[in-house]
């Protein structure tokens, strides 16, 4: 079997590793992405398609930052890949809103979003009442709360976003794999050798961003992977006549009109099958929220594993063992995908680390963490 | 939100759902019988306890067969619930259906059984030509359902398109109402009887079902209706509804009928979504051209508790489907502990046998009548996706940039997020991946189905569960 | 398109429905998709996606092509629902409002 050489090879063709491929392809370097299989876990599949930044980092400030950042990319981010392959993310960013059904979880959300304001000035919110939100989505019910809204949330849809980091990669000379998952990494004399199931590979890097696997390839590359696998269900709607114009943590409207349900997180292992009291209570969930929904039917529904870590913050990481292989986790992977693409990818390429990133090694956590599940 | 229990849950009244209600129950076990329609009787049995004398009469002898079937359900002690429809089947880890219902029964059911027999039969095969999406284009199994079920006719500029004994068939029943129709555009290429060659020794074990096609052939033709064969290159054209059919006779001539119906069909394939969605493994059957699920010959498939009969298994008609009925429930029964093995085994030899001759001529119809690749494999401009009109042309230059299988091609294009969830652009989906990408179907795969797999409202799946006091919503950090 | 095969089916119960408006009295036992047909209608809705006109395809509930509004609610499958006396039918254009 002939050996194809790369400068990089990235492990996974989600949305980490589509945007850090065609990051780094984009500078000019020669990249190959190593994809699954059809069926397989594929977060990138299973995702609700929010690009947010509200309440994230209480615990953490620099994450907070690095979504916030990305945010602020996105928006340029989605117009390159336009230009580029015509392919429309659906980015769209009015802001985005948080529902509450019970007063003392505003309070407790508006503290947070209070502390996280303070130490940083552009991540801006406002509260809403229930007149207030009424008269930003008058489909809200009345008996809410009442709910938060900030300007640095927005969604897109991560599934033609993919398909646009695809095609932008391939125009870049981005070598697509198909079919062709990892089956072992062999750090050799300051290179890699990478053996998928139909093909050999020798590459200068190679960056670890396949999901869950990471787990399974990490230790190849003498990196960690504390990661376990957490599900969550979605359902859709048929399309719907626009009512919804911002998204929401539960509920969304696609530019089509569909509806996305959602917002629920299951610790059952690598399971993405679906249940019952889930898809009830995510239904309910949105009835609550939006009234009228009751009569929308929903026409699909799936379950989706994401990937977390202990803290839920990403990790990024360079292996000091063997210099050229990195590691990229997440679970924000639409969030963050233009900083991925505009600030991780030239990093791997041989560029000088973000700041930001020194607060997402596995340093953080106290020992050397394994994976809960596998 | 009512709840019910019992040993075996039946989806689907057609024959394959009659013939096993009234075996399970005479083994004694308790049944549900789950259907969407009004009546028993599935899709070819459709309406036939109701239909009027001379209706039942045209239709002819093949179809009021069926009516004993319906008897035996409704006597059987079976719970028959009509206007149900199953969305979910959930694990828990026994099988626990979710269905709606209409009717005067209106609402949310679930089922809770020991068992599952999937009898959802089959469905036609999507044949995408231009122009297919047109008003006025349906399929010839759904004018034969407007017969049946509300006595109505196609008018006689209707053209029947496509290969298969059911274009002959609906022909024939017309012609004994006294009904024309404008003529039969017959796809079936003109060398496909050398294919069929080395099937039809084997095949005259079913001579009766050789002797019926050949009676209707011949009254077709009798009749003086212009039948176009070894047609090619089908498109239906119109501004808002069809209006015409054109197409390639088998002198490479284009000609044109003016028309406001056209019928297709190209056969039928299993309807796999239930089973799919349970998980069934599912195989790609090469000589049929269609996915079928992986079923022992007693039915069970894949999955604990779940047996599959009938056209839903693999086609193989109306009468092979009520023997295969009969001989899950059997397989149903012992498995339950209500039939020990060896009365199983008695019971079931004589309608294995049965079900062995009804099958023989399978082989025949499907090498003369599986359609080739070419028409399993539209022109780019084709409409591919009924739902959401995705283009062959679309998925063909996805396909190109190595898109490879339908899930992602459904994640990239859309095609198969509509409300009919891929039963109509599945197959030629994989199809077009295995033409570009050199690859099998079977290889290539298929959309993976999830539940609901028919529309619940919001409402409906919120008021569906009483959740339990420890159900937990979950968070996750950060 | 369609015409009814056995003239006694003027003998049989009928119901009076509107379609878009109009009234037509029709056999009981006809789906709404069936009712439409009858009276000519080959269309029954506009695509939510592009607005082209569809109409019924399969009559067997697994096409989504037959969808109609009735009695005020969208997006109800024609050949799965029975006519009822006084049901409302009308063409499903485009997207489903919510209520």
């Amino acid at each position: 079997m002939t050996v194809r050489r790369f400068d990089v090879v990235v492990a996974g063709g989600g949305l980490v590793g589509m945007a850090i491929a065609w990051g780094i392809a984009r500078l000019g370097q020669r990249v190959a992405v190593c994809d699954g299989d059809d069926i397989a876990f594929r977060a990138a599949r299973g995702n609700f398609g929010l690009v947010w930044v509200q309440g994230k980092g209480g615990r953490c400030l620099p994450y907070a930052r690095w979504s916030r950042e990305s945010s602020a990319r996105w928006h340029a981010f989605a117009a390159q890949l336009r230009r580029e392959t015509g392919v429309d993310c659906a980015f769209e960013r009015p802001g985005g809103i948080e529902l509450f059904e019970q007063r003392e979880e505003l309070d407790s959300a508006t503290d947070l979003l209070e502390s996280l304001r303070r130490q940083e000035a552009a991540l801006s919110y406002e509260v809403l009442d229930p007149a207030a939100l009424r008269r930003r989505i008058p489909a809200a019910s009345p008996s809410l709360a009442g709910a938060l809204w900030s300007p640095n949330d927005g969604h897109a849809n991560p599934l033609t976003t993919l398909r646009a980091m695809l095609q932008a990669f391939q125009q870049c000379g981005g070598v697509y794999l198909p079919r062709s998952e990892v089956a072992e990494i062999r750090p050799r004399a300051g290179r890699f050798e990478i053996d998928t199931r139909h093909a050999q590979l020798d590459a200068g890097r190679v960056v670890l961003a396949a999901g869950l696997d990471n787990a399974r390839l990490a230790s190849m590359v003498d990196l960690r992977a504390p990661i376990s696998p957490l599900r969550g269900q979605i359902m859709v709607t048929e399309r719907l006549a626009p009512f919804l114009d911002y998204p929401t943590l539960v509920v969304r409207q696609t530019p089509e009109g569909s509806v996305l349900l959602g917002d629920s997180a299951e610790d059952v292992g690598f399971d993405d099958g679906q249940t019952r009291p889930a898809m009830v209570d995510i239904a309910r969930r949105a009835r609550t929220a939006f009234p009228a929904l009751a009569h929308a039917r929903i026409v699909r529904a799936w379950g989706a594993l994401r990937i977390m870590t202990p803290d839920g913050l990403p990790v990024y990481e360079a292996s000091a063992t063997y210099p050229g292989a990195f590691i990229a986790i997440c679970h924000s992977g639409v969030t963050l995908a233009a900083t991925h693409a505009d600030l991780v990818a030239p990093w791997i390429a041989g560029g000088a680390a973000p700041a930001d990133l020194s607060a997402f090694t596995t340093a953080r956590f106290a020992a050397p963490t394994e994976a809960r599940h596998v | 939100m009512t709840r019910r229990q019992c040993d075996l849950l039946i989806v689907g009244a057609g024959p394959a759902g009659m013939a096993a209600a009234t075996a399970a129950r005479a083994a004694g076990l308790s049944v549900v019988v789950a259907d969407e329609g009004r009546a028993p009787g599935g899709q070819i049995y459709r309406n036939v306890a109701d239909a009027a004398a001379p209706l039942a009469q045209w239709l002819g002898a093949d179809y009021t067969t069926g009516r004993p079937l319906v008897d035996g359900l409704l006597a059987s002690g079976a719970h028959y619930l009509p206007r149900s429809v199953v969305w979910q089947v959930a694990f828990e880890p026994a099988p626990v259906a979710m269905l709606t219902q209409g009717g005067p029964a209106r609402g949310t059911l679930e089922i809770g059984a020991r068992a599952v027999l999937i009898a959802t039969g089959a469905q036609e095969r999507p044949w995408p030509v231009p122009g297919w999406t047109l008003p006025g284009v349906m399929g010839v199994g759904a004018a034969q359902t407007l017969l049946k079920a509300s006595g109505l006719a196609p008018s006689a500029d209707a053209v029947l398109a496509g290969s298969g004994p059911l274009l002959w068939l609906f022909a024939a029943q017309l012609l004994n109402a006294d009904r024309r129709v404008r003529a039969l555009v017959d796809t079936t290429p003109r060398d496909a009887w050398r294919r069929a060659l080395p099937h039809a020794l084997p095949a005259l074990r079913g001579a009766d079902y050789l002797l019926k096609g050949w009676r209707m052939l011949r009254a077709v033709r009798r009749a003086g209706i212009p039948v176009y064969r070894g047609a090619t290159d089908v498109r239906i054209d119109g501004e808002s509804r069809a209006e015409r059919i054109r197409f390639r006779d088998e002198d490479g001539i284009v000609q044109t009928l003016d028309t406001s119906l056209v019928l297709l069909h190209q056969g039928v394939i299993p309807s796999t979504q239930l089973a799919r969605s349970l998980g069934c493994a599912h195989e790609w059957d090469e000589s049929s051209a269609c996915w079928r699920p992986q079923c022992d010959a007693r039915g069970r498939s894949s999955v604990p508790h779940v047996w599959i009969a009938g056209d839903g298994a693999g086609i193989g008609g109306a009468r092979a489907a009520a023997l295969a009925g009969e001989v899950s429930a059997l397989d149903i029964a012992a498995q339950l502990g209500a039939l020990d093995t060896q009365r199983q085994a008695a019971r079931e030899r004589p309608v294995l046998r049965a079900l062995h001759r009804h099958r023989a001529v399978r082989p025949l119809l499907d090498a003369l009548y599986t359609p080739p690749a070419a028409l399993r494999r539209p022109d780019d401009d084709t409409i591919v996706c009924r739902c959401e009109e995705v283009t062959a042309g679309e998925i063909r230059r996805l396909a190109a940039l190595g898109c490879q299988g339908p899930n992602q091609m459904k994640a990239f294009t859309r095609c198969g997020m509509g409300p009919c969830q891929g039963r109509w652009c599945g197959t030629t989906v994989g199809e077009l991946i295995a033409d570009v990408q050199q690859r099998g179907v079977g290889d290539v795969g298929h959309y993976r189905i999830r539940a609901p797999i028919k529309p619940v409202t919001v409402g409906e799946m919120a008021d569906a569960l009483e959740l339990s006091n420890d159900f937990q919503r979950g968070e996750f950090p950060s | 398109m369609f015409e009814p095969l056995i003239p006694s089916t003027a003998l049989l119960e009928r119901v009076r429905i509107h379609i878009d408006g109009t009234p037509h009295d029709v056999p009981a036992h006809y789906s709404v998709a069936a009712a439409m047909l009858a009276a000519g209608s080959a269309a029954c809705r506009t695509s939510a996606v592009s607005g082209a006109p569809r109409g019924p395809f399969c009559m067997m509930g697994v096409c989504f092509d037959c969808l109609v509004e009735i009695d005020g609610v969208p997006n109800v499958q024609g050949c799965m629902t029975p006519v009822a006396d006084g049901m409302q039918v009308r063409a499903m254009h485009g997207k489903a409002r919510l209520a």
